[in-house]
Formats: structure tokens, C-alpha cells, sequence
């Protein structure tokens, strides 16, 4: 089942990704190549087969309950394209 | 037409720990913006969760304390969205196999009937920053302090059927993470937050009305008013011949209304899948067993016993193990005062009306179970007549010292020295001739009716001191002589 | 001094033949000299290289000892390292100063590595050629029209070039082996969690690991020994003890069981590398080792569903990049949406937002359990393939890549064509096992590789046919000319 433009605009506004209308074409193509790729997949027999999500199939290590980091934020805001009194700015949220 | 409400609850609430579910940034409510959030917290380039085991622990309890069966094989998973006060673009939560699976919790309702609410799951997950809409320039602020915060999402079966049994519901699941020390509670900080799914079905309907989810409302008076707003505003649409719309809205108190979120409008496709950062986390039945065996007195193993160790009726002991602050002020006043009837009395009457009055908790109390007991005491040596004591614990409250410190300084010991009670009751019938004349002229009835007057004429020239008991029998003595 | 090995510059400073300064020095003239042609560096640290130099013979001065004290590497820029741009080879973190070392910097750094500089490599690890990048693309110096292979072709053609004798990478799909093949290196993939992911910018979560690459199979060793290692901060990290890698380079061969799958000699193979695969194989069993026909019979599934995993977790594990808290942020956003897509639309490049996109269509809802899922499950039964090979033979050999490397831009118009290049590579990422990619011969003046895979944390079994291997033939000493 191949992608229409119309998919792939979907695609592109969850993962938030500004696609120009010029290069929708290609990016189109280019994703129902690798999908094509990708459905060679569906063939394998799996049934019953559990997901493997870790190769190595170990189990969580837990961390203690403990406070080992400290205000930072002066080196982290360095970083930031925009901040003031300390907070990250975004254009206005609407709720 | 008459109507039935459904409505189910998803609890949020922020789990006590030192540090955050998945960094070991600190959770301090109220600091000063973007100085508890860490490299992990910030979502920066490289960095990785590690899980915090004391959020486990506490998840645990909660189920233990639901009667739930706790997931052995614990997945989380990536829930992505974006969302300025979601660092990563996803939040690290839980979808197929929660910490906690089906339990339920009794409640008991205003008419005194139990009632059971399922609890469908609860599961751990992180919670988010803040915007903080207030005008820069056009532009909203982030803080993402309380960004990773540990959450328990407790989700409930669709069990209630009005905004009482909701808020009943609610306060229960309030006292129970405060008895089991896993939450504070604290609803103004937002350390327990309710989204309320609500819907409506005509009565004896068998299938469910189109639900509306209410985010985030976060008082008991808010969480009821909220779901009655709602109730009436999905009835009218209905009789009006609208159709409810699935949709979240969110609760204003200012204007009492609730209102479609935009944002949150947008078709929501989360792309759950397991986080590859974590693996499953597993619980082993010894742990289990080790949680189970340091669970502490739950509500109602404790109203149970409060029945049974102090006599006290069903609604007392109801009333007073409702937060595990009250049971142990009661026991403690008890404890020192010798006579737990009389100590929860006093918690429930005087020093209810006094927190209830100042607007604070029992944890704030200005008279300490210390200094309450105390007084029971000179009480029960009939020191304090309950007058008395009334005036010591106003005294008390407003500071100034021990019950012993007060009936000092007041001169308020009870008068019990039978010779002065004697004197003093002469003077009141030698001053009230005719009414003592009258009242002996009367019959069984109207004298029932008088002798008040005689008592009272008596206390008053005690000011308040004399012993009532000695007071009604040396009166009744020389009335009827 | 350019051509030493690690393990001979560990000598030369022990003996104090030459100082860390010095050797630092002549290596930043040959960066200064030769990276022009290659662009296989996005920043040279000159200042800071030299002043971790006079560190290292201070230290070495006052009495330390190391195998590492002193000797040069270069990070592959996906690496953070606090003061020192870490860009990906993305618009997206093109002036972003992590605030924090990875923990393969702090391991390093500790052991008084010199580090020159951070190496260009396919946008966020994305690719098989070092094309991918918003430094542009690198050069292979076997043959400058030609790629390096990628995703870690900078480590890979400044190793190569002689600029430095070794560099770390990692290797998500082949990003370490496959550029060790085309350029005539030893590059070496390790277990699954054998090496902290912590500030090492994800791409796959599942399939990222760190590993060395360099000219010798003993540098592999010295290199490993400093990275490898339980760490608390990354929760996928193994706490299993750390062997001493060079201590069993020199272990017979004898009797030793080499499975060679026959899925391996598939059509898409250039049957020269077929034959220099028999030609490793022959050799090694002059060594001792003895060949077992072995069957993997999901390899062909493995490309397929390798595509779907890597994006989905790359798809999500790139959603921060939002211009909110650091990176590229477009100018003027007229919303919240505008600000995210305009930032990530400029900031990322094509490959980058191709795999977002297949990766978002995988998860979402209706096509989650026949993409993700089913992948999940395939990756099931290629770790099975493996451990019922493993049942057979101690390790499994065959060719690293099917073809040698392709020109510069031969593959850019159909990705899927360059995707098809990591057919032997990819399958290691999926069960988490250990690979390493050794120079086996040369087709058409380009350099060919064999890879040797192996059971979970038997690194050392790799670097020890490797090694005996590399002691009776020269694949490895050859040098590409004018380098």
C-alpha cells in the first residue's frame, strides 16, 4: 500500500517536520521505496513469536533514592536559544 | 427523562521520593525556575533515564494496599507528543504492563454505606514541566523543575455514579497515599491531580454515554462543582436534541464553567512503544512479600480497631481514622488523657470546629495532642468542669501554655469543696425566695422546667467554677429538703 | 611518526623515545596538512590537545604508567564532550557545547588520551557513506572519488590516512565495521552494553554501541580496554567484569570452529570478496582453525526489519530537537507549530527526516503491530538463527560488505540502494552480538573486509583471530598512497 502525498503530510505534521510543497514528490517516492523494502518483512512467518525489544533481554537496574544533582542552570541556559528569568521561552501556548 | 451519571477518575499523584523518577534532580516543590531540572531532565542530547527504586517501592504499596495484582514483568513505554513542557518529546510512562494491575477500594458515602470502586490499573510514569503563561513579550515560559517528578496515574473502573461519590472517592484515595507516606497530598502544589471522565445514559440504559474527559482539577470542592457543571451541560445538550462530543475540557473556577481544550483537540496519535533506553523491570515475590509485611495500618483495618480497642461507634471511628494525621492525634490524646471516649469527642467536636475555623489541617493543629491529653486529665480529676475546660482550650490555643499554666493563671480550677458549694448555693436561694417558693409549689413537670433556672443562677455566681455534678445534687438536697 | 600503531606509541612513551607533545604535535601537522582532502575532522582541538599532551608527560613524568597515557584519538562527533562542539554533522547542533562529557570522554580523558579532534560522520549516524552531513561529505584516502563508508567514516579515513593511529565510532547497523572495511582498518563493534551510551547521541537506543577502530587488532584491544565498562548512568550498560583484551591476543588458533553461513554467498555478493573471504578462511585454518558450513536462514529478513526499528527509535529519540532548550531554532517562529517545524525542517538534513518519517508511520496507530511489532518478532528469530549457530561454532565469518566502496554520490538518488550495503553488517545490532571487520585484500585498489562475529562479551575471541591472523599476513601495514 503505497503513501499518498496526503500521508506523508501527516507523517510529517506528528513528527513535526516542515516539509517544502517542491520536495514532497521525492520524499514520497523515497518513502514507498524504503516501505517497499520494509514489506519484504511481512512475508516471515512470526506467529507466536514473542517481539525481542533488547537483545540481551536483562532485567532494569534501580538507583538508589538519592539527590546527586544540583542547579546547573546558568551552564545549561548558556546553551538556550531563548531564555528570560530563568525559563525557556516558546512562542505562546494556547490552551 | 431521568438520567444516570458515569464517572470514572484518573489520579495523579506525585510520589514522595528525594529525588525524580528517572535523575536524581531533586523533587523540592516551589524552587526557584529551572534549577532543579538536570541533564536528563532538560532531555539534553545523550542522555539516559535510570529508574529510581524507591518509585517502585512505593507503586508496590499502593497495590498491595488496592488488593492488586502486582505486575511481575514491568514494561515502560514512550508516549510521544510534542509539547514545550515535554523536554524529549515523549513521556516515559507505561501501556501494556503497569506496576499495578486490578484492584478496588471501598468508600464509605455520606449515608454511611460502603461502596466498592474498581481501580482498573496504576501504573508509574513521569511528570511534566510548566508553562507559565504569564505575558513575555508574547512568549510563554518553560520551568521544567517538576519535569520527571514520579507520578502514579491511578485509574479507576467507571464505578461512580454523582460528583459526591467522586469526591468521596477521591478523599479516600487521598488518605490512602497519605497512610502509606507515598504522596503529601498536597492538592494546592498539585501533588494530587484528577482528570474526571464523565458521561450520562439515560437510567437503565445498559451501555455508556459519550464521555468527556475534565483535566486536572484539583480541589475536592473544584473536582465536584467541575463534574456537576458537566453533568448539567451534557443533559442539556442531549434534551436539546446535541449530541455530546468526546473531547477534553478543562475546569475554570473563576467562571465555574468547563470549556473545550484546542489544544488538546488535535487527533492524538502517541506512537506508544517500549522505551529502548529501560529495560522491564522485575518484581520478585520476596519483594513483594518484604513491602506487604512493612505496610503500615490501613483505614479500614484501623477503623476496625478503633471499634474494638476503644468502643468507639462505627461513625467515630470512620470519622476519625480518615487521615492517618487525625487517627494519630486521637490515639496520642487518648493515650495521655486515659479515656478515649472523651479524647474523641474533643478531637472531633472542639478541635474539629477550631482547625475547621483557622481553615488548616490537623498536622497544624495549635493545640498539640500533648497539650490536649493533658487537659483530659484534669478533666477527668475533675479539675475542669467541660466549661472550664472549653475556656483552657481556647487558652491553649491562643498559646498560652499547658492546661495546668492556664487553670493557674485564670484561677479556673473547678470549686469542689462541698462546704463552699454549700455556702454558695444558700446565698442563691436566699436571694431567689420567691422562685424557690414557686418551685415548690409546683408539680413534678414544671419543676423538671425550673431547677435549670437554680443551676444556672448558681454557676454564674461560681462564674463557671463550681462543680455542676455537686452543684445538681446539693441543689436538688436543699430544694426538695 | 605517523605510522605507529597505538600499542608502539605506548612503547615509544614509556621508553621515552618521544613525549606526548611531540608525538601530538607531528599529528596535528599531518591534520593541518592532509585533512583538506579528506574532511574526515569537523573540529581539530589543537590548544586543547597539546595542553592534555604536556598533562599526560606530567603525569607520566611523576611516575603513572598506561597504555593510553599520552597516545592521541579522535571522537567521532556524536560523542558530547564538555567545551568542545558536538555537532552530529547536523545544522541542528551545528554550535552545540555539550555541558557534559560522554562517559567513553571521561573514560578516555581519565586515562590521559590526547584527544586532537571530532570527526565528521553521517548526520546523526545516519548513513553508510559519510555523505550525510552538513560538513560535507568525507573522502575515502584509498581513493579520494570514493566513500569512506559510514556512518563513522571520519574515525574511519583519519585512521586510515595515517592523520592519527586510532579513533572511537559507534556502530548502530555497521557504522564502525563497514568503514573499516572500505578504508583498511580493524574496527571492532562490542556487545550490546559492553560500552556506556551515556553521552554517545542516540540514534537506535536498542542497536548503539561504541567501539574502536584502528589499523591493528592489538590497538582494537588497548583502545576497548579504556571504553569498555559498566556504567550506573546508562541502565542498558552490563555489569559483567571486563576482561584483559590484550592478554589474549596471542591464543592459538588450534581447533578453534569458524562457521561460514551459505545465506553469506547470496547474488548481491562481488564474488571477489567471495573469494577473499575463502582466501581468510584458508589461512586461518593453517592456524588451526577448523570450518563448519553453518545456516542463518532469516538473514534476508534482517534489512527490512532493521528499517523499521532504527527509525522508530531514532524517530522518537530525535523529537528533542525542538529548538526550545538548545540546537537550531528558526528565526522568527509565528507559533509553537511553526517553531517546531521550521527548526527541525532546517535543522535536520534529508536522510535524517526520511528515517524520522518511516520511523512515525511505523509506530502510529493501525500499522504499529504490522511494522514494529512484526519487526521486533523477525529480530527474535535472527538472535535465534545466531544462537543455535553458536550451538555449532565459536565464531562466524564472511564478508563485511558486499561491495567494496562506491563513488561519492553513486547511492545518494535511492536510499534504499546504500541500505542494501549493510545486508552482512546488520544482524550483529539486532542480537547485540560482538563484530569486528579485519582487512582481508583489496578489489579494484579499494580495500576489502572480513567480519568475524562471536556469542555475547567475547570480544577477546575476536580480537584474537584477528590478531594471530594479522601476524601472518600484511593486509593491515598497506598504506594509501600519498598519505
Amino acid at each position: 500500500m503505497a503513501l499518498e502525498r496526503s500521508d506523508v503530510e501527516k507523517i510529517a505534521h506528528l513528527a513535526r517536520l516542515g516539509l517544502n510543497d517542491a520536495d514532497l514528490p521525492r520524499t514520497t517516492d523515497a518513502l514507498n521505496s524504503i516501505l517497499g523494502l520494509v514489506d519484504q518483512m511481512q512475508a516471515v512467518d512470526t506467529q507466536g513469536i514473542a517481539p525481542l525489544a533488547h537483545p540481551l533481554e536483562a532485567s532494569q537496574r534501580l538507583r538508589p533514592d538519592q539527590v546527586t544533582e544540583h542547579n546547573q542552570r546558568e551552564a545549561y541556559q548558556a546553551i538556550a536559544p531563548a531564555t528570560e528569568n530563568g525559563l525557556y521561552l516558546v512562542p505562546k501556548v494556547i490552551e | 427523562m431521568q438520567w444516570e451519571v458515569v464517572i470514572g477518575l484518573e489520579i495523579h499523584t506525585q510520589l514522595a521520593t528525594q529525588s525524580k523518577i528517572f535523575s536524581g534532580s531533586a523533587t523540592t516543590f516551589g524552587s526557584e525556575p529551572n534549577t532543579q531540572a538536570s541533564l536528563v531532565d532538560l532531555g539534553m542530547p545523550g542522555v539516559l533515564p535510570v529508574l529510581n527504586a524507591e518509585a517502585v517501592r512505593m507503586a508496590v504499596m499502593f497495590g498491595l494496599a488496592v488488593g492488586a495484582h502486582i505486575g511481575q514483568r514491568n514494561v515502560f513505554a514512550r508516549k510521544n507528543y510534542f509539547y514545550p513542557d515535554l523536554p524529549k518529546g515523549y513521556q516515559i510512562s507505561q501501556m501494556d504492563h503497569p506496576v499495578v494491575g486490578k484492584g478496588y477500594l471501598d468508600i464509605t458515602l455520606e449515608d454511611g454505606t460502603i461502596k466498592r470502586v474498581g481501580i482498573t490499573r496504576a501504573h508509574l510514569e513521569e511528570d511534566a514541566g510548566k508553562s507559565l503563561h504569564e505575558d513575555f513579550n508574547g512568549a510563554t515560559g518553560i520551568d521544567l523543575n517538576r519535569a520527571g517528578t514520579p507520578l502514579l496515574e491511578i485509574v479507576s473502573e467507571p464505578d461512580m455514579r454523582s460528583a459526591k461519590e467522586a469526591v468521596a472517592y477521591v478523599k479516600a484515595i487521598h488518605a490512602l497515599v497519605r497512610y502509606l507516606g507515598i504522596c503529601d497530598g498536597n492538592m494546592a502544589e498539585g501533588s494530587l491531580r484528577c482528570d474526571c471522565n464523565v458521561s450520562v445514559r439515560p437510567k437503565g440504559q445498559a451501555e455508556f454515554g459519550t464521555r468527556c474527559e475534565i483535566k486536572n482539577v484539583n480541589s475536592f470542592r473544584f473536582i465536584e462543582r467541575a463534574i456537576n457543571h458537566e453533568v448539567q451541560r451534557q443533559i442539556e445538550l442531549i434534551e436539546d436534541g446535541g449530541r455530546v462530543v468526546q473531547e477534553t475540557r478543562l475546569y475554570d473556577p473563576n467562571k465555574d464553567v468547563t470549556r473545550s481544550m484546542r489544544s488538546k483537540e488535535e487527533a492524538n496519535d502517541y506512537r506508544y512503544f517500549p522505551d529502548p533506553d529501560l529495560l522491564p523491570v522485575v518484581i520478585e515475590d520476596a519483594f513483594i512479600e518484604q513491602v506487604r509485611s512493612a505496610l503500615p495500618e490501613l483505614p479500614p483495618q484501623k477503623v476496625e480497631r478503633f471499634q474494638r480497642q476503644y468502643g468507639l461507634s462505627p461513625y467515630d471511628a470512620a470519622v476519625l481514622a480518615a487521615s492517618r494525621e487525625q487517627a494519630d492525634y486521637f490515639e496520642a490524646v487518648a493515650a495521655i488523657g486515659g479515656d478515649a471516649k472523651l479524647a474523641a469527642n474533643w478531637v472531633m467536636v472542639e478541635l474539629g470546629s477550631l482547625l475547621n475555623k483557622l481553615g488548616i489541617d490537623i498536622d497544624q493543629a495549635p493545640v498539640s495532642a500533648e497539650l490536649l491529653g493533658g487537659m483530659l486529665l484534669r478533666i477527668r480529676d475533675n479539675t475542669l468542669s467541660g466549661k472550664l475546660a472549653k475556656m483552657v482550650f481556647e487558652a491553649m490555643a491562643a498559646g498560652e501554655g499547658n492546661a495546668d499554666q492556664v487553670i493557674e493563671a485564670k484561677g479556673l480550677k473547678q470549686v469542689t469543696d462541698s462546704g463552699a458549694i454549700e455556702t454558695l448555693l444558700d446565698e442563691v436561694l436566699a436571694a431567689n425566695t420567691q422562685q424557690v417558693e414557686q418551685y415548690r409549689a409546683a408539680d413534678e413537670a414544671k419543676r423538671a422546667k425550673m431547677f435549670g433556672f437554680f443551676v444556672g443562677q448558681a454557676m454564674k455566681a461560681s462564674k463557671g467554677k463550681a462543680n455542676p455534678g455537686q452543684v445538681n445534687e446539693w441543689l436538688k438536697r436543699k430544694l426538695e429538703g | 611518526m605517523h605510522e605507529l600503531t597505538l600499542a608502539q606509541i605506548a612503547r615509544g612513551l614509556a621508553d621515552k623515545t618521544f613525549s606526548s607533545e611531540e608525538l601530538t604535535g607531528a599529528l596535528l601537522a599531518r591534520i593541518a596538512e592532509h585533512d583538506g582532502r579528506l574532511n574526515s575532522f569537523i573540529s581539530v582541538t589543537a590548544e586543547r590537545a597539546l595542553a592534555q599532551a604536556r598533562a599526560a608527560d606530567a603525569r607520566r613524568a611523576s611516575g603513572e604508567t598506561g597504555a593510553l597515557l599520552g597516545a592521541p584519538v579522535a571522537h567521532k562527533d556524536l560523542f558530547c564532550t564538555h567545551g568542545v562542539r558536538t555537532t552530529c554533522a547536523s545544522r541542528m547542533l551545528e554550535n552545540f557545547e555539550a555541558p557534559y562529557n560522554a562517559t567513553v570522554v571521561e573514560k578516555l580523558d581519565a586515562a590521559g588520551m590526547v584527544t586532537l579532534g571530532k570527526t565528521n560522520m553521517d548526520e546523526f549516524a545516519m548513513g553508510s557513506a559519510s555523505e550525510n552531513s552538513h560538513f560535507g561529505p568525507v573522502k575515502n584516502p584509498w581513493n579520494l572519488e570514493h566513500v569512506p563508508g559510514g556512518s563513522s567514516g571520519g574515525s574511519a579515513a583519519a585512521v586510515a590516512a595515517r592523520l592519527l593511529p586510532a579513533s572511537t565510532g559507534t556502530d548502530t547497523g555497521g557504522s564502525i565495521r563497514q568503514p573499516a572495511a572500505f578504508t583498511n582498518l580493524t574496527g571492532l563493534k562490542p556487545t550490546y552494553g559492553r560500552v556506556s551510551r551515556w553521552g554517545m547521541i542516540a540514534y537506535a537506543s536498542s542497536l548503539d554501541q561504541g567501539g574502536p577502530l584502528a589499523r591493528t587488532a592489538e590497538d582494537c584491544a588497548l583502545l576497548l580496554q579504556g571504553m569498555a565498562g559498566f556504567d550506573p548512568k546508562d541502565s542498558t550498560s552490563i555489569d559483567e567484569p571486563v576482561p584483559d583484551f590484550s592478554a589474549g591476543l596471542n591464543t592459538s588458533l588450534e581447533g578453534l570452529s569458524i562457521g561460514v553461513p551459505k545465506e553469506y554467498f547470496s547474488p548481491g555478493l562481488d564474488p571477489r570478496i567471495g573469494d577473499a573471504v575463502q582466501a581468510t578462511v584458508a589461512e586461518l585454518q593453517k592456524l588451526g582453525a577448523r570450518v563448519v558450513d553453518i545456516s542463518l536462514p532469516n538473514l534476508g529478513h534482517a534489512i527490512p526489519a532493521y528499517y523499521v526499528i532504527a527509525p522508530a527509535e531514532a524517530s522518537s529519540n530525535l523529537s528533542r530537537f525542538d529548538g526550545v532548550r538548545f540546537g537550531y531554532r528558526c528565526e522568527h517562529p509565528a507559533d509553537l507549530t511553526d517553531l517546531y517545524k521550521r527548526s527541525r525542517g532546517e535543522g535536520f538534513g534529508a536522510e535524517v527526516q526520511r528515517r524520522i518519517m518511516v520511523g512515525t508511520y511505523a509506530l502510529s496507530a493501525g500499522y504499529y503491530d504490522a511494522y514494529y511489532v512484526k519487526a521486533q518478532q523477525v529480530r527474535r528469530l535472527i538472535k535465534n538463527d545466531f544462537m543455535a549457530a553458536f550451538e555449532q561454532v565459536d565464531v562466524i565469518l564472511g564478508p563485511t560488505t558486499p561491495n567494496p566502496a562506491w563513488k561519492i554520490g553513486a547511492k545518494s538518488a535511492d536510499p534504499v540502494a546504500a541500505y542494501l550495503e549493510d545486508f552482512y553488517t546488520i544482524t550483529a545490532n539486532m542480537a547485540g552480538l560482538p563484530g569486528l571487520s579485519m582487512p582481508a585484500g583489496f578489489v579494484d585498489g579499494l580495500p576489502v573486509g572480513v567480519q568475524l562475529l562471536a556469542p555475547y562479551f567475547q570480544e577477546g575471541r575476536l580480537l584474537n583471530v584477528a590478531h594471530r591472523y594479522q601476524q601472518v599476513t600484511d593486509w593491515h601495514r598497506r598504506s594509501p598512497e600519498g598519505f
